[in-house]
């Protein structure tokens, strides 16, 4: 079975003032139907650049180096010419609910107008059957009067509310591909809760792929089947989450879970990460990470550049004091 | 990218002054448009120095009317010569050129320029004001110079050659780029003031107080421009002197456009007063002056500049459209508007195509001014969108 | 009396809210008949989802905001604030013994003023220091304490990091020597491997300045790592307010079960099933009667939507619970 998602060797660069400042550096992932996928990483990191290259989102000046492709469904979305060509995309095979639900829906049109739209620009169908369609969606996500909601606006909506009627939105149009840029950050956590319960049964009920980004590692352990943890622009660990949340080997990854409060788990001390992101206009050389990793190796942390490499069956690590083990 | 810590240190220590300064002059187009509109500026505060004759109907050329523009040249075909000269041109009417007055050219007879040349007076500072009432009626003498850049040892030299009634141009243009920029400064001057107070106490004290101030604002902001000046222009008697006049047309454009201003003026005030360093300051027990004094005004102080300058092209255009339709100023005070005035006669654009000189000027002005405000808008707020 | 240093009795917040000037006035009540002690060198939380009322409460306690009923009383050595009756001479005298920490690192510091200006403000308003090489004394102390080398003084907020940024919020904080401080979701914005820098200095900062602290944020994960006891509330109201330890591994009123069953687990293999609450959160300006917490709750009953539940302890143990239902369920 061909893979829904297919990233190979992504370069994005952005121009500012400042200069050419790299944001996702030689990215490399995959994804099947049905598969959640967990990008998790914190400010600086890309994860979120990297959705927004699949859907060509990323504002004006970005670069993306030859070489590299995102093919959806044996689409490279990197060759696409025109903007027909996107669209085509945007919406229909891909769909994607961000993390301020108020970027979606456009404040001064009702919700239900809006869905239908989006329904009619993919689907050659009917207003009536896009109105249908869309009230169901609206139900199945959980809007009790959906009827009634359907002609409301977004801001009369609860920020729960308003976060489950984008994901209807986004769904309505049956995509194969979900993109899921911290969709539940901004939610309380009971909101939260119902939330991820509806993406889980959404999942498995469409056998959607679902690309989850998200700096909160506890929605990615009981959310997402695999997960790539990233760091500065580069994926310094990938595998399935159970085996990287209970065997992390990359040291940042490690960092990152003794540096995480865990409820079940309140003897343990906080353990932060030594040192700051460096800022992205000063990538360290060789590895990056290597400025704050315990495991440094003078001369060859800072001059090698690790690649992802293979730890145990589908477990990659990049890092240079990583040894295979299988 | 390696930078070097002493940069590195230079940035982390930099106010925010030194920050906006910086990013301005990073910006190639705000940096010309700079030192176009500095250059001008100055040209314009030394416009008598620099103008060979007295740009009202007093230093008229009756010998040369309607006259082309004369640049000085340093080579012609009777050889070179290190000091520029024009030629003599004289008056000659006749059948071939249809009875019209036209210049001929004598190019044996030069004329050289002087530089530093003694001609007539021009003064600084010297303003005599009328207020009703005698005891009210003060004059300040100024000083006076009568040194100019350059001249010729007889006849004319015009640059950018004369109108109908023998004035020369280049004076008057230099003249009007003052003029226009005097009354657009003491417009914004007036409207800053007015916005300051509707707009400060509207954005400090919120409430039901800001409901008012906002109503007034909005209620002068829909009166149409045009008519309510042309109202008011008519108030002004003939018989006011040019410089009452002038105050007058200042005033009456900073009556108009203050209410923009003073939204600014508001927003500024209530984005600011709601900063958590602003809390922080309160929760220390900072009293209303210290916060004004010590955050509010500062940070208020660099957004207001970049409105400021913003605001002067557009008092420059509304003074130029006004004086144009003959509702600004008048004669003897031109303005650049003053000017475009005569520029609109169908045997102009025929026959004396320099009297749209001015056009270019005043076009270089207002650009100038555009670029640096963007410049400044980008330098002062470079997260906006773009 | 007691070793409380702060006592929070019966205390409402009311908030008037009118849409335009020509809409009817309505009420809003954040905070309801709140009571809450907080004992001397204690790390209390306050935990609640959005409209609870806890940045209102904190911001009550420190006298920022007005208190509509009820009594706050900071317990100094000498005397008692009452802080809704309170003088002027009074209230400056309580800004220096509480102060508070914001969110937002980026906007709680005034970008126009060097590190060292910023530490300075509150010694030379509250006129703590005479002259200015007292403050620098004073200010090169408490930087110290909170990680910041000289350097870092003569910088701007510019210069800095989201965690560096309220590394020197806390310092300001500190800086004139308070005995309470409010943390109002001082992690919140701050990056994971950030997060555990700050609340570990935090922590040490307590131990070391014997301070008090009030913990706000909706992070339950990170409240149970650093607060000794935990308060939860709804809607205005608290609905249980237990030692932490007790709180997580024994929840008693219905809220909190349902809140510390939607935390996600980052063990892969515990899957938590969140328990679902029914509806929305009602609006403040029209709450529920009788327990506010009736629309949503699983073991609604009658006596429910009439009679409001007061905070009562369990089993005389330190646990309180605001539930009429407490010993059926």
């Amino acid at each position: 079975m061909t893979n829904l998602l297919e990233i190979k060797k992504l370069n994005v660069e952005f121009d500012t003032d400042e200069g050419r400042i790299l944001a996702v550096k030689n990215l490399s992932l995959s994804l099947k139907e049905g598969e959640v996928l967990g990008i998790v990483g914190e400010s600086g990191s890309g994860k979120s650049v990297t959705a927004k290259s699949i859907m060509q989102l990323n504002p004006g000046n970005t670069h993306y180096e030859d070489g590299g492709e995102i093919i959806i469904d044996d689409e490279n979305v990197l060759k696409f010419d025109s903007i027909k060509d996107l669209k085509k995309i945007r919406g229909g095979k891909v769909s994607m609910i961000f993390q301020e639900p108020m970027a979606s829906f456009a404040p001064a049109i009702k919700i239900g107008n809006q869905m239908v739209e989006q329904l009619l620009l993919h689907k050659s169908i009917k207003k009536a059957e896009a109105k249908s369609i869309s009230v169901d969606m609206l139900k199945r996500v959980g809007i009790a009067d959906a009827e009634k909601r359907f002609n409301q606006y977004a801001f009369e909506l609860s920020g729960g509310m308003r976060q489950r009627a984008m994901i209807a939105m986004a769904l309505s149009t049956m995509p194969k591909l979900l993109l899921a840029d911290e969709p539940t950050t901004a939610l309380d956590v009971t909101i939260q809760a119902q939330v991820l319960d509806l993406i889980k049964s959404i999942v498995k009920e469409y056998q959607m792929g679902v690309v989850f980004i998200t700096h909160d590692l506890g929605v990615i352990a009981q959310t997402a089947d695999t997960v790539a943890v990233m760091y500065l622009g580069c994926i310094v660990e990938s595998g399935p989450v159970r085996e990287i949340i209970k065997n992390p080997k990359h040291p940042y990854t490690i960092g990152l879970l003794e540096a995480l409060p865990d409820v079940n788990n309140l003897d343990v001390p906080l353990k932060p990460v030594p040192g700051n992101i460096p800022s992205p206009l000063e990538r360290p050389s060789g590895c990056v990470f290597h400025t704050r990793c315990s495991l440094y190796e003078e001369g060859k942390c800072n001059i090698e550049i690790p690649e992802l490499k293979k730890y145990t069956e589908g477990h990659q690590v990049a890092c240079l004091k990583v040894s295979n083990n299988e | 990218m390696e930078i070097s810590s002493q940069k590195k240190e230079a940035y982390f220590t930099a106010t925010q002054m030194q920050l906006v300064s910086s990013r301005f002059f990073a910006n190639r187009s705000a940096r010309i448009a700079g030192a176009i509109l500095l250059f001008m500026i100055v040209i314009s505060l030394f416009s008598g120095f620099l103008s060979p004759y007295d740009p009202t109907i007093a230093g008229r050329d009756k010998q040369y009317e309607n006259g082309s523009p004369e640049l000085p040249m340093f080579w012609d075909e009777n050889g070179f010569s290190l000091r520029p000269f024009i030629h003599t041109k004289s008056k000659y009417r006749g059948a071939d050129t249809n009875f019209r007055w036209v210049y001929k050219v004598d190019t044996e007879k030069r004329k050289y320029l002087q530089f530093f040349v003694k001609g007539w007076e021009y003064k600084y500072f010297k303003w005599s004001i009328n207020l009703p009432g005698k005891k009210f009626d003060f004059k300040i003498p100024g000083l006076t110079f009568d040194t100019h850049l350059f001249g010729v040892d007889s006849g004319g030299i015009h640059l950018f050659g004369t109108d109908k009634a023998g004035k020369d141009l280049f004076s008057r243009t230099l003249a009007a780029i003052y003029i226009s920029l005097a009354v657009g400064t003491l417009g914004v001057f007036i409207s800053f003031v007015l916005s300051l107070i509707v707009g400060g106490i509207a954005g400090y004290y919120g409430g039901w107080i800001d409901g008012i101030a906002q109503m007034f604002t909005d209620a002068v902001r829909t009166i149409p421009p045009i008519p309510l000046f042309m109202c008011l222009a008519a108030f002004a008697p003939d018989t006011w002197s040019s410089e009452m006049r002038f105050f007058f047309i200042s005033c009456l454009l900073g009556f108009i456009s203050w209410p923009t201003l003073a939204r600014r003026v508001r927003t500024h005030l209530l984005t600011e007063r709601s900063q958590e360093y602003i809390l922080a300051a309160k929760l220390c027990g900072a009293s209303s002056t210290h916060i004004i004094i010590r955050h509010l005004l500062p940070s208020f102080t660099s957004y207001i500049i970049v409105d400021l300058v913003i605001s002067f092209p557009y008092m420059l255009l509304s003074e130029t459209a006004l004086s144009f339709i003959g509702l600004g100023l008048r004669e003897p005070v031109n303005s650049l508007g003053v000017l475009l005035q005569s520029a609109t006669r169908a045997d102009v654009l025929l026959n004396y195509q320099w009297y749209f000189l001015p056009v270019l000027v005043l076009i270089t002005l207002i650009l100038s001014f555009v670029f640096v405000g963007d410049g400044l808008r980008d330098a002062a707020d470079p997260h906006r969108n773009k | 009396m007691n070793n409380n240093l702060i006592t929070v009795n019966d205390v409402s917040v009311e908030f008037d809210y009118q849409e335009n000037f020509l809409s009817k006035k309505q009420k809003i009540q954040a905070v309801k008949n709140v009571n809450l002690n907080i004992k001397k060198g204690s790390f209390v939380g306050l935990v609640g989802e959005s409209g609870s009322g806890k940045t209102t409460l904190g911001r009550a306690i420190l006298a920022a905001n007005h208190i509509s009923s009820g009594q706050v009383i900071f317990h100094d050595e000498k005397n008692d604030y009452n802080l809704a009756n309170i003088s002027k001479q009074e209230l400056k005298d309580y800004r220096k013994k509480a102060q508070l920490i914001f969110q937002d690192p980026y906007a709680a510091l005034s970008p126009r003023m060097t590190v060292r200006d910023i530490l300075a403000e509150p010694l030379e308003v509250m006129k703590i220091t005479k002259t200015r090489e007292e403050a620098d004394k004073r200010v090169r102390e408490i930087a110290s304490k909170c990680r910041l080398n000289l350097e870092h003084l003569r910088r701007y907020p510019h210069a800095f990091s989201g965690g560096q940024r309220q590394r020197i919020s806390i310092a300001r904080a500190l800086v004139s020597n308070p005995q309470f401080i409010v943390a109002d979701e001082s992690v919140a914005a701050l990056d994971v491997s950030i997060q555990a820098d700050i609340l570990n200095l935090l922590k040490s900062l307590q131990k070391e300045l014997n301070l008090t602290y009030l913990f706000i944020s909706h992070d339950l994960s990170v409240v149970a790592h650093t607060c000794d006891e935990v308060a939860v509330m709804y809607l205005g109201r608290i609905v249980e307010h237990a030692p932490t330890r007790e709180l997580f591994s024994n929840p008693k009123h219905p809220y909190t079960k349902a809140l510390l069953s939607s935390i996600p687990s980052i063990d892969p293999d515990k899957q938590n099933k969140a328990i679902e609450l029914k509806g929305e959160i009602p609006s403040a300006m029209n709450p529920p009667s009788g327990c506010v917490f009736h629309t949503r709750c699983q073991y609604v009953n009658e006596n429910c939507k009439k009679t409001v539940p007061q905070l009562e302890k369990l089993n005389g143990s330190d646990h309180q619970v605001s539930c009429l239902r407490i010993n059926e369920i």
